[in-house]
């Protein structure tokens, strides 16, 4: 199911110089911003539920999502070279669960980390608060990957489509909109980081139970489907 | 003996019909394929290459369906006609990787590099390529795992002469080593010098098959215009134009020759040799003005 040189050719195109640096920049972006809050207003656990949860998890790690999900397989089948992975004896199921575990791994490596760290300078982990974001962003970042990994297989517009998604529904309606939050990614992993920590500050709208159902019902369909697409996928000419 | 079939392939996108109604066979050899921009070669690779399904119609591999089915590219080897090859890696890293995703390893991607000529290059990064060097290094990738059938999509474009002498002799010895290798073109010349059998797709019809002095030379209904300079043209003429078998002279006083256009073209041939010996003329030149590709091609088109 996963084959190493699918993985080694996706993981040097993913952290290639350029999108290295919009991947880092990001996490470095937040982690600054965590070194001024506290040195603004101290140490407090409010506040820093407030930037993990306002900043790192509905921002950061979707963004983080769309760039490493969408850019796993999407530069490939735009320019053409995934011609080069379908024409041998490899099951088209194999590449997308290859790319899958390539794109959670960066994801995880790029929002999860910088998460953990930015909580430890915010409060210390005071409440837990750091471990709570740090595993719901983990929890988001599997299903980030095979949403946005299933985007780029389908659309040439894929992180359009997939910052539109990050910004406007898991940031936007997924904060503001009661409705919408039973259908974010964000408030799924936030129920699985609200069972870690069992305190008031990490909370979701959603029940433990739905959110996992969800969670794994979203990334195995995900999945399944690049799969298929990637079965029917014709290879771009020039003409 | 590798053989690709193609059995009544129609495929359309849309209301637009890009392949319509082709059946063909490809055996072991060099076939060129052959037609202009936008006649359907390219949808057709992709049909023979398995990325793109047949509307109807059947394309198989000595029997096994090529579409949907990844174990067939054990036996296939593609140049895709697109640039793009993980620029990133170096020539070697690239081979490599295609050989491992055969599962074979660093031996194949060096034989294969060593058959390209592209060794010399291969620690190169494949963004500092040249077009003919990037051809190579796709050669090779596809051709590290020894398949019997080679696809390759206007494999000279963009190539200067050289480059393209040396991708026509690799594919001269692969097709004299028993492979069935098939390469599309719109240029006419690259396929006289190389097929050794053309079928020529135009407007997504299959216009004609087989050698291209025959398909030529089967168009009898077709005139056929010849060179002629001899040592009595006027005479030649007078007594040429006496036959059915020909249909117009003109004299070209510039040229200093006559163009003669014959509509019979087994007749004329056996005519032209005989009206001269008996004339006492002598012919100095005959050459066929049109048997390049590209009036086969105009007629076909125009057909």
């Amino acid at each position: 199911m996963y084959d190493p040189t699918v993985a080694r050719l996706t993981y040097r195109a993913l952290l290639g110089r350029r999108r290295a640096l919009i991947l880092g920049a990001l996490p470095l972006l937040l982690i600054i911003i965590a070194v001024a809050v506290r040195g603004l207003v101290g140490a407090d656990d409010q506040t820093a539920a407030d930037v993990l949860g306002g900043l790192a998890l509905a921002t950061m790690v979707p963004i983080i999502g769309v760039i490493a999900g969408t850019g796993a397989i999407g530069p490939e089948i735009d320019d053409g070279s995934v011609v080069y992975l379908l024409s041998k004896p490899l099951k088209r199921p194999t590449i997308i669960y290859t790319k899958l575990i390539v794109a959670i791994g960066v994801t995880m490596a790029f929002s999860a980390v910088p998460t953990f760290i930015a909580g430890l300078i915010l409060n210390g982990n005071g409440q837990q608060v750091a471990v709570a974001y740090t595993v719901a962003a983990l929890v988001a970042s599997i299903a980030y990957a095979a949403l946005f990994l299933l985007l780029g297989t389908v659309s040439r517009h894929a992180v359009v489509f997939g910052l539109v998604y990050a910004l406007v529904w898991e940031a936007l309606f997924g904060s503001l909109v009661p409705g919408a939050r039973t259908l974010s990614v964000q408030q799924w992993a936030l129920a699985v980081g609200h069972k870690v920590t069992d305190g008031d500050l990490v909370t979701s709208d959603v029940s433990l139970t739905t959110a996992t159902v969800l969670l794994i019902a979203v990334t195995a369909l995900a999945t399944w489907y690049a799969g298929q697409k990637l079965r029917t996928l014709t290879p771009t000419g020039d003409e | 003996m590798t053989t690709l079939n193609i059995d009544h392939v129609s495929r359309w996108f849309g209301n637009v019909v890009a392949v319509n109604d082709i059946t063909m066979t490809i055996g072991p050899g060099v076939t060129g394929l052959l037609g202009p921009n936008g006649a359907g070669k390219s949808t057709l690779i992709n049909m023979m290459g398995g990325f793109l399904a047949p509307s109807t119609g059947t394309v198989t591999l000595d029997g096994q369906p090529v579409w949907r089915n990844e174990q067939i590219y054990k036996h296939i080897g593609i140049v895709p006609e697109r640039e793009a090859m993980y620029d990133f890696l170096t020539g070697r890293e690239f081979v490599v990787a295609n050989a491992e995703l055969h599962g074979l390893g660093a031996k194949a991607a060096g034989r294969a590099l060593a058959t390209v000529e592209m060794e010399y290059a291969q620690d190169r990064k494949i963004s500092t390529y040249s077009k003919g060097m990037r051809q190579r290094v796709k050669m090779a990738s596809a051709l590290v795992h020894d398949p019997s059938l080679l696809l390759l999509d206007e494999p000279f474009n963009g190539m200067d002469p050289r480059q393209r002498m040396q991708l026509m002799d690799l594919l001269r010895r692969m097709g004299a080593e028993g492979r069935t290798v098939l390469f599309s073109s719109h240029i006419l010349e690259e396929v006289e010098q190389l097929a050794s059998h053309i079928e020529v797709v135009v407007a997504g019809r299959h216009a004609a098959s087989g050698d291209f002095r025959r398909i030529r030379r089967l168009m009898t209904d077709r005139p056929h215009r010849y060179l002629v300079r001899s040592s009595d043209d006027r005479a030649l003429a007078a007594a040429l134009i006496a036959d059915p078998s020909t249909s117009g002279i003109e004299v070209d006083l510039a040229e200093g020759a006559l163009r003669i256009q014959a509509v019979d073209f087994g007749r004329f041939t056996a005519l032209l040799p005989r009206v001269a010996r008996d004339h006492g003329i002598r012919l100095l030149t005959v050459s066929p003005s049109d048997e390049s590709l590209e009036s086969v091609f105009s007629y076909l088109v125009a057909a």
